[in-house]
């Protein structure tokens, strides 16, 4: 007796969800695993973790508050990977977001909101798709790896930023590096006072409808899926693939930087430096890496990116209840975003192919 | 901007290639095993955070060095054995699989840490990390002695690699058989080379090289370990075996190429030249950046990279 594995050439929606959802189940048991070797009950862990995220309206505030980001991001990465554009570059992308956003917003001084507010959104808009533009088109000419380019571009822009607030643009009054803060007119006004939500979670949908949009019922939507199927057969049936890949790319990087813009007006004011973590700044805070775990968590689609994105959010917003109830260490949902998307390719292959045993 | 040209640079910017080179050697040299048989692994920069971490901790609480080297590549080893669990039984895409042992990498030796070591707040612990190392009798050299022949023994280890991967490459039927599978699995299949169990055995070599390397950053460049210490060192393997031609001794030209690179940004910076420390930090990313896009016509990629190989399914 051994085992076969089959090809299930159409696994049903029922497949689909099922197989991954009981792999992420497995992600949350390994957790548990980690949560006791800090000495916590693995319920009380986790009873803490989605307490601290869920269970009252300023945790739910707070969660929507990340959750924000985390949604811009997963969904960047989502598009950019669905025509297999390999895009790791949502960090960087989010620092340039924010640097230009920055110049306006505290060079700007006494314009309206009405003005500076979608300055601010554009200008970002435009530098992160700029700088994804970089890696996509030596992708399109010339051939060349886009994870490593991608990759090794967030650390040019992470020291590119350090420069900044360390040098020209640091503010002398502040304590650490820093910029100085924009001005109250391109601070992201909230949905309701008194809680960190703010019109960036009403941005963050609008470009998750628009995902869901441009892929079900545009022309380049569906050239953009094609090119990610199989960029030999999209070719052939006349879709120009290093044009798909390139507004792809841009557009990727366009709402990666509106993640970053998000950042800096509706978290932290200020442009940050270097993150404590390698890799990433203190303004992103690796939200544009969180985003690769969101955007494959949530099937590449215009569904499953927002529920991700959601779960996510609980994981790192919960992590910090859990560490201040529990002292289980915070970078638990460092080490989860890791084993969630081990244990999803699991789930994915059981989507794909089912093992049977044969008798020889 | 004199100063450049003095002895007393030279020794130091020499010394400084080769331990900055040693950590990329090392990683770039376990990558080109693990592509070779036709798998991409883009674990490797996780791979090496937690040899760092493991490594680190090891030698922490046993109090010897070597400990932490061997725990560095065990750990090395589980890391490289998930990749092929998930690359070569379940046949997932290489891309993801690999970034998913980069993330789980980062963030578990962080948490690791934070768990064992470090708690939020404390002050960090330290080791003794490894000493530099005179060669007797060539130390003496001018320039060479302080530089080539005065390094911790992991430059030397990392060096005396490249002629035995070499071998093992060109001369031995498991290197022969290694090429084939990344060329023609298929074929290799045929001929009775067990493809399955040859990648296995590059992924496990490539985890254990990149755990030591990780180690060197954790117990011989510093004396502590640091979430995230390697700095994207990993990616830059995944570049440089590209730009060597999965060659071990042009691995080893590419290793020192980017070691004099990153060199002489910590020199310049060491020697006070005036200039924005934090734009010298951007060059070698920069340069890796650059030399893939030079080379990346010429490259040749092993011809069955990044496909899974599933015997039953013709």
């Amino acid at each position: 007796m051994r085992l076969r594995i089959e090809k299930r050439p159409y696994p049903s929606l029922r497949t689909r969800i099922l197989w991954p959802v009981l792999f992420v189940l497995l992600a949350l048991a390994i957790g548990a695993i980690l949560i006791a070797s800090a000495g916590v009950s693995p319920l009380t862990g986790y009873y803490e973790l989605f307490y601290g995220a869920l269970g009252d309206a300023r945790a739910i505030s707070e969660t929507l508050w990340r959750f924000t980001p985390l949604l811009l991001t997963g969904t960047s990465v989502g598009l950019a990977f669905k025509c297999k554009f390999w895009n790791i570059g949502a960090e960087g992308q989010m620092l340039a977001g924010a640097t230009i956003a920055t110049f306006f917003g505290v060079s700007f001084v006494g314009t309206s909101s009405w003005l500076l507010i979608p300055l601010v959104i554009v200008s970002g808009f435009l530098a992160g798709a700029l700088w994804a533009a970089i890696p996509a088109l030596l992708k399109a000419k010339f051939g060349v790896d886009d994870v490593v380019t991608t990759l090794l571009g967030n650390w040019v822009i992470l020291y590119f930023v350090a420069y900044l607030v360390e040098g020209p643009w640091r503010d002398p009054t502040s304590l650490w590096p820093e910029s100085g803060a924009i001005c109250e007119s391109a601070v992201f006004p909230r949905l309701v006072p008194g809680y960190r939500v703010h019109i960036g979670f009403l941005i963050a949908l609008l470009f998750s409808v628009l995902f869901f949009v441009i892929l079900r019922r545009t022309v380049w939507g569906s050239e953009v899926k094609a090119v990610g199927a199989n960029p030999e057969a999209a070719r052939f049936m006349g879709i120009k693939v290093a044009r798909v890949l390139l507004t792809a790319a841009i557009l990727s990087g366009g709402i990666a930087g509106i993640a970053g813009v998000n950042e800096l007006c509706g978290t932290h004011f200020h442009m940050k430096g270097l993150g404590f973590f390698g890799g990433t700044g203190e303004l992103s805070w690796g939200y544009g890496y969180a985003g690769v775990i969101i955007a494959m968590l949530g099937g590449l689609s215009a569904i499953g990116i927002p529920v991700a994105a959601f779960f996510m959010a609980i994981i790192i917003q919960g992590s910090r209840a859990m560490y201040r109830a529990t002292g289980v260490p915070s970078p638990f949902y460092y080490a989860m975003q890791g084993i969630i998307l081990v244990c999803l390719l699991g789930g994915i292959f059981f989507t794909h192919y089912r093992v049977r045993r044969v008798k020889q | 901007m004199m100063e450049i040209l003095t002895y007393s640079f030279l020794v130091t910017f020499l010394g400084m290639t080769f331990r900055m080179a040693t950590p990329v050697l090392l990683g770039t040299l376990g990558e080109a095993f693990a592509e070779r048989s036709g798998v991409l692994n883009l674990g490797i920069e996780g791979t090496m955070l937690m040899g760092a971490s493991v490594g680190f901790m090891a030698a922490y609480f046993i109090g010897n060095l070597w400990v932490g080297i061997a725990a560095a590549a065990l750990i090395g080893m589980v890391m490289g054995l998930i990749m092929a669990l998930l690359s070569v039984t379940i046949g997932a895409q290489q891309h993801v699989a690999g970034l998913g042992i980069s993330f789980l990498g980062t963030g578990l030796s962080f948490f690791l840490y934070r768990l064992f070591v470090a708690p939020e707040g404390g002050v960090p612990p330290t080791i003794v990390p490894f000493r530099p190392i005179q060669i007797p009798g060539l130390s003496g050299i001018p320039l060479l002695g302080p530089t080539i022949f005065t390094q911790p023994v992991l430059v030397y280890l990392a060096l005396a690699l490249v002629p035995v991967i070499g071998f093992i490459f060109y001369r031995t039927t498991f290197g022969l058989n290694v090429t084939s599978v990344g060329h023609n699995p298929k074929a290799a299949d045929t001929a009775g080379i067990d493809v399955y169990r040859t990648r296995f055995l590059c992924l496990l070599i490539a985890g254990a090289l990149a755990g030591v390397s990780g180690a060197w950053f954790s117990m011989a460049q510093s004396s502590q370990f640091l979430p995230g210490m390697t700095m994207g060192r990993g990616w830059v393997c995944i570049a440089l075996v590209i730009f060597a031609n999965w060659n071990p001794y042009r691995i080893l030209g590419g290793a020192l190429l980017f070691g004099g690179i990153d060199a002489l940004q910590t020199t310049f910076s060491a020697l006070g030249v005036q200039f924005p420390y934090r734009i010298l930090q951007m060059f070698p990313y920069v340069f890796t950046i650059i030399i893939l896009v030079a080379i990346a016509r010429r490259v040749t990629y092993p011809a069955a990279l990044l496909q899974p190989y599933r015997r039953e399914e013709e």
